[in-house]
């Protein structure tokens, strides 16, 4: 696991982070699942910077968050360390709180309506902006970098590429992603397997077409 | 969206001491699974938390139980794409692996939950715009009664004619499933026909018979009878994903070519998942033929009263219901 450059674990971080996950774990007698989100916790403190307010009113098995605090998010397998609220949105998260920013997620709508935020987490296509940053502490987030580079692209990509599967190119990050969701599932997907996949994804400019194409062609393994 | 404290209780119990505190119960704390609708709502300043309690750390609620009799027990916090792929759901249940897998986008799928499709808030415009104090939100007046009534209803409106927007809620009425309730105080097992609550007949701001520090917990669905057949059958103005503009729910017994009880539930056209048991007596007893389906799709919208703009659900819900009849009893 490579650390971002401002990865630093500083003996407070670590202490308070210990600190958190001992409260978190007192009440609990823990099933596999759970103890699995603790340790999660535990290693991605959910950690109340300077302003840390009082000790909140715990309740007796589990964690309250409020005000800034460091999380770390594993993102396209890199540990990423940053600061956020309660209330950021991992696609805002993302965009504007990780360094340096990932801005292959895109934001239109950020109400749900359009997939252009589209991710994984766990290998699941959804939707950035409509997901608590601090809720994805210890799952996989895979963002359209983690896919391919403009150096090495990925199949997928390469075949919008050779297909012409955009045009603004605003949506595509978005259609890459449930599309690639969908192939990972079913590498042979149909047409109308890849169609659903993507039915939450809107593109303005209407190459529905050839994004389909594109699919397709790297369902049926040609290029 | 305004900033809020989010509890993230491992535990049931602790999640409902959060919720039995005087300030939840005023509205202050609300309840967070996928938040595929929540999240919209405090965006939009619908809702404007000060803290959530996340029910998404408490292990065992998504959940779903097989039992030995054909039953399912279904955790609130089981995702909709879960419960499409569930091998005995879509076996036992069609119509609720149907209706889960046509509900919004694979995105939103991945994340929301049985128990926020049942309680999510409508979508009439009117109600998610900030800008309009509607009836829903404490002013005095449904927009919609005199306004743009497209996706309104056309049965049970007044005086809010709000549309119940969830899938998931034709198909398990008409499984005749309840739902387990939970607070600090106890539990309680509502049958979901009854969980939706009219306009007239409860508080106009609510749709359900959840209180403030209750929580839905599962659902739980019985033993089909044998020889039960169920769909769900849905129509979206956009094919892609979309709300229904209206959409049926049938569970039928067909046994030697008669139809010996039935379930007819309609969606999207009534402020709750719209149960006709006259469309359910013109079936029973009854062999299936176009004819019967007629009968039964006419009785289905019996009382029907359009608002200005939405007179097309009338036929649009016949339609639907004879469509769905022909396809289940084929």
């Amino acid at each position: 696991m490579s650390k971002t450059p401002d990865a630093g674990d500083s003996p407070d971080s670590k202490a308070l982070s210990r600190r958190r996950f001992l409260r978190g774990a007192g009440g609990v007698a823990a099933g596999g699942v759970l103890a699995q989100g603790l340790i999660g916790c535990a290693e991605a403190p959910a950690r109340a910077t300077a302003q840390e307010p009082p000790e909140p009113a715990a309740p007796a098995g589990g964690e309250t968050l409020e005000g800034e605090l460091e999380i770390e998010l594993s993102i396209n397998g890199q540990a990423r360390k940053l600061r956020c609220e309660p209330r950021t949105t991992l696609l805002s998260a993302l965009r504007h709180r990780c360094e340096p920013a990932l801005t292959g997620t895109k934001e239109v709508c950020d109400r749900g309506n359009c997939g252009a935020c589209t991710v994984h987490v766990d290998g699941k296509p959804a939707l950035a902006c409509l997901l608590l940053a601090v809720d994805q502490r210890g799952k996989q987030i895979t963002t359209i970098e983690g896919l391919g580079s403009p150096e090495k692209l990925s199949a997928l990509q390469q075949s919008f590429w050779t297909h012409d599967g955009q045009m603004c190119g605003f949506c595509t990050p978005g259609f890459v992603m449930s599309i690639q969701a969908c192939l990972d599932k079913q590498p042979k997907a149909s047409l109308e397997e890849i169609k659903r996949s993507c039915s939450g994804n809107i593109c303005r400019c209407g190459t529905y077409p050839a994004v389909f194409e594109a699919a397709l062609a790297v369902a049926r393994g040609g290029k | 969206m305004k900033a809020f404290k989010l509890h993230n209780p491992t535990d049931l119990e602790s999640a409902l001491a959060l919720l039995d505190t005087p300030e939840a119960r005023s509205g202050a704390t609300r309840v967070l699974a996928g938040g595929q609708d929540l999240l919209t709502e405090m965006k939009e300043h619908l809702a404007e938390p000060d803290a959530l309690v996340n029910l998404k750390h408490i292990p065992g609620l998504d959940q779903v139980h097989a039992g030995a009799d054909g039953s399912l027990e279904i955790g609130a916090l089981c995702t909709l794409a879960a419960l499409e792929e569930h091998a005995e759901v879509a076996q036992r249940l069609p119509a609720l692996a149907q209706a889960a897998g046509v509900v919004a986008s694979a995105q939103i799928r991945s994340q929301a939950t049985l128990g926020g499709n049942l309680n999510q808030r409508p979508r009439c415009w009117y109600f998610r715009s900030e800008h309009a104090p509607c009836l829903k939100k404490g002013g005095t007046e449904c927009f919609s009664y005199g306004g743009m009534s497209k996706y309104n209803a056309i049965l049970g409106g007044g005086p809010s004619y709000i549309v119940h927007p969830s899938d998931l809620a034709p198909a398990l009425v008409a499984l005749g499933a309840s739902a387990e309730i939970v607070s600090a105080k106890g539990s309680r097992t509502v049958a979901l026909e009854k969980y939706f609550t009219l306009p007239s007949e409860s508080d106009v701001k609510r749709e359900t018979v959840l209180q403030p520090g209750e929580i839905l917990r599962r659902v739980l669905v019985p033993a089909p009878a044998a020889n039960t057949r169920s769909s769900y059958t849905k129509f979206r103005e956009k094919g892609s994903f979309d709300f229904a503009l209206a959409s049926v729910a049938l569970a039928l017994v067909l046994e030697g070519g008669t139809i010996r009880s039935s379930r007819v539930v309609l969606g999207g056209v009534a402020p709750i998942p719209w149960r006709s048991k006259a469309a359910e007596a013109a079936l029973e007893g009854g062999q299936p033929s176009r004819a019967l389906f007629e009968k039964a799709a006419a009785a289905s919208v019996r009382g029907a009263e359009a608002l200005a703009h939405n007179g097309y659900k009338v036929p649009l819900a016949k339609g639907l219901v004879i469509r769905a009849l022909e396809e289940l009893c084929a």
